[in-house]
């Protein structure tokens, strides 16, 4: 079985590497929405620092919510779907492995990217960590909540349902996650903020895989 | 044995299907004909378990295969319009991947082989997107040259975009298969050289 | 004697009786909500801290528990008709999100009339006017969803999946909502300070959130009417009411 979920891993991955321009559009699309607030509010640095949290996790999940089609659209367009469906194995275990290589293409870049754009917002030195950790344990959960609205809106008519459905979804993520970074620049201990977005994890792999894989039968029927 | 009583099926406000019932043994190919529209398709992705049946039932040896689930899934191998090719990857690759998900483990001559019997040897390392509909389809296709293949065969229009040769060739394997005592369903608008005596025909405008 | 409460759940034995009953309800709104304005605007005494704009309170908060339950049963439901596959459950669901949806954004609208005179501001990042918002939100996804799908069947099942993933987040978005707001207790209001309720004051609530109750029944039952028309329209049953 782990052989199966390996291969489907494995093919979306190499199958992402052979189509890299695709996917730095993500990357490049969460640089750019970051890089809009400083011409929109003013170059003034104390109001960036005190801004620079919310306006990296709002991005975050944006860029994220933008990659959304690209977990199941094309595997849907060229049957491989049905195929994942018909597999021996359960299709909530293949989907995981399917929602771990989005996460991997669409998140991690993100979490790398996240400080570096943080310095730009001039974030104190203390501040960078939490971010980067709030933001590896907030980008899974994106990835997960979000595959539940890729599913449903498979072979929908309009595109911009998937965001009514996942925004409202994202927002204790949102909350956490830019609460563990707000917290250090108000002088209070971050682990709260990070422990409950673990929790949010945590939650969000359970229920995640079925309600996707649920989701995606419905598609196919 | 696969199994179908009073199957139906509605799109929208009106039945696609009212009671479809038949019954394939080992060895026997059951060819499902009827105008475009007619449900042939709706009906194949009933009997893989994909679209729920709105009445009647689906067995597998006499168990539905609602509950079969994991087991019948084993048996069984569906290949339908599309033919579940990544473009960016090779043949080898999409194959191989295809295999894994199926619990296989490929061997490389095993590989050779296989792309040799069904005309694609020289092709392997092309990525499918440069491939021809034809090609394309006979590669989707060469699963079913795999050593052990499934018991269970549902094949949408497997005949479509295919030569003569190729053609020929499939129904050799058909033959093969059915004699090995395993069970097939197909839809086909040509005709085509099916195994004689192994055939049974399901009408479904009738 | 043994009453077979399957029997409703085809709907064509749920239309006539949805006819029957939708009347009731009607009626019994209309009555309540004159009886719960009446005490409410009439008879319960003057706030001594917010005078007379607490008055508001009458159509805001039963507004606002209809909202929140209402969500509820709707993806109660929803999940029926995923599990069980009856038709019926998916469309009383269906039914329910239009007048979910209206009681939240009455709450809404109420609130933030009522925030002017008494806060003196519209609107306050409050964690219950802030979860309400997002409830709003969630509604209106599950009308977005169900409305893209062209299939109803599969319209249901899918809007169906989405009402339960929501209800798992309700909990989690209003406590996560809960604790944002304490973190920027800096500029928020405190709510939770309520005046001390009048027992007519409390009377008048009452009998608004019963005429909310009533009048919730009673538009879900005749959209529910509507909606089974549209979905058996094909039905011999259907067409035969035409002829009666």
């Amino acid at each position: 079985m782990t052989d199966a979920l390996r291969s489907v891993f494995l093919r979306d991955v190499l199958q992402a590497w052979r189509r890299r321009a695709d996917w730095l559009t993500t990357f490049f699309f969460f640089i750019i929405v970051v890089s809009l607030f400083p011409l929109g509010v003013g170059p003034e640095p104390s109001i960036l620092r005190v801004i620079a949290p919310g306006i990296l996790w709002v991005a975050a999940l944006l860029a994220s919510m933008l990659a959304l089609p690209r977990v199941f659209a094309s595997d849907y367009a060229d049957g491989t779907l049905e195929q994942l469906t018909l597999a021996p194995q359960p299709l909530s275990l293949l989907v995981l492995s399917k929602i771990l290589a989005h996460w991997l293409l669409t998140g991690l870049p993100l979490v790398v990217m996240g400080p570096v754009l943080g310095l730009q917002f001039g974030m104190p030195p203390d501040m960078l960590p939490v971010l980067f950790y709030s933001l590896l344990l907030g980008t899974p959960c994106l990835s997960l909540i979000g595959a539940i609205g890729a599913g449903l809106t498979l072979g929908v008519r309009g595109s911009g349902v998937v965001a009514l459905l996942v925004l409202p979804l994202y927002i204790p993520v949102l909350i956490f996650g830019a609460g563990a970074v707000e917290a250090v620049g108000v002088g209070t201990a971050p682990g709260g903020h990070l422990s409950l977005l673990g929790a949010v994890l945590m939650i969000s792999l359970v229920v995640s895989p079925l309600a996707s894989a649920a989701a995606v039968r419905v598609a196919l029927e | 044995m696969l199994e179908a009583r009073e199957l139906a099926c509605m799109k929208g406000p009106r039945w696609l299907l009212r009671d479809v019932a038949f019954c394939v043994d080992p060895g026997e190919v059951l060819w499902i004909e009827g105008r475009n529209g007619s449900g042939k398709t709706t009906l194949l992705r009933m009997l893989c378990g994909l679209t729920p049946p709105d009445e009647g039932v689906i067995r597998w040896d006499g168990q539905p295969i609602r509950d079969a689930g994991e087991t019948y899934r084993r048996e069984l191998l569906y290949l339908g319009h599309a033919n579940a090719l990544k473009d960016d990857l090779t043949i080898e690759e999409n194959l191989r991947f295809a295999m894994q998900l199926a619990g296989r483990a490929t061997l490389s001559d095993e590989f050779d082989a296989v792309l040799a019997q069904c005309g694609l040897a020289d092709r392997r390392e092309l990525p499918v997107r440069v491939l021809s509909q034809g090609q394309r389809r006979r590669v989707a296709l060469s699963r079913l040259w795999f050593a052990d293949a499934p018991k269970l065969w549902i094949l949408d229009e497997p005949f479509a975009a295919l030569d003569a040769e190729s053609v020929q060739r499939l129904s050799d394997r058909l033959g093969r298969h059915l004699e090995a005592g395993g069970l097939a369903v197909l839809t086909t608008h040509q005709e085509v050289p099916l195994p004689a005596g192994r055939v049974r025909r399901l009408r479904l405008d009738a | 004697m043994s009453f077979n409460w399957f029997r409703f759940s085809s709907p064509q034995t749920f239309y006539p009786l949805a006819g029957r009953l939708a009347p009731f309800f009607w009626i019994a709104s209309v009555a309540l909500t004159v009886a719960g304005l009446y005490i409410g605007f009439f008879v319960a005494p003057t706030d001594f801290q917010q005078g007379d704009s607490y008055r508001i309170i009458f159509i805001h908060v039963p507004a606002a528990w209809m909202s929140m339950f209402i969500y509820v049963v709707m993806a109660g439901w929803a999940a029926m008709g995923l599990i069980f596959n009856t038709r019926l459950s998916s469309m009383m669901a269906n039914a329910l999100a239009p007048t979910g949806a209206l009681m939240t954004a009455i709450a809404l609208w109420t609130g933030a009339l009522w925030g002017r005179p008494t806060w003196g501001t519209w609107w306050v990042w409050d964690a219950r006017l802030t979860s309400e918002l997002i409830l709003l939100f969630l509604y209106v996804g599950f009308m977005a969803l169900h409305a893209s799908i062209d299939d109803p069947r599969r319209a249901d099942k899918a809007a169906a999946i989405l009402a339960i993933v929501g209800v798992v987040n309700v909990p989690i978005i209003y406590f996560s909502v809960k604790w944002w707001n304490t973190l920027h207790q800096g500029s928020s209001v405190s709510l939770t300070r309520a005046p001390s309720m009048a027992s007519t004051m409390l009377l008048g609530m009452l009998v608004m959130v019963f005429a909310f109750w009533a009048y919730s029944i009673a538009t879900a039952l005749t959209r529910v009417r509507g909606i089974i028309l549209e979905r058996e329209r094909h039905a011999a049953w259907v067409a035969q009411l035409g002829t009666e």
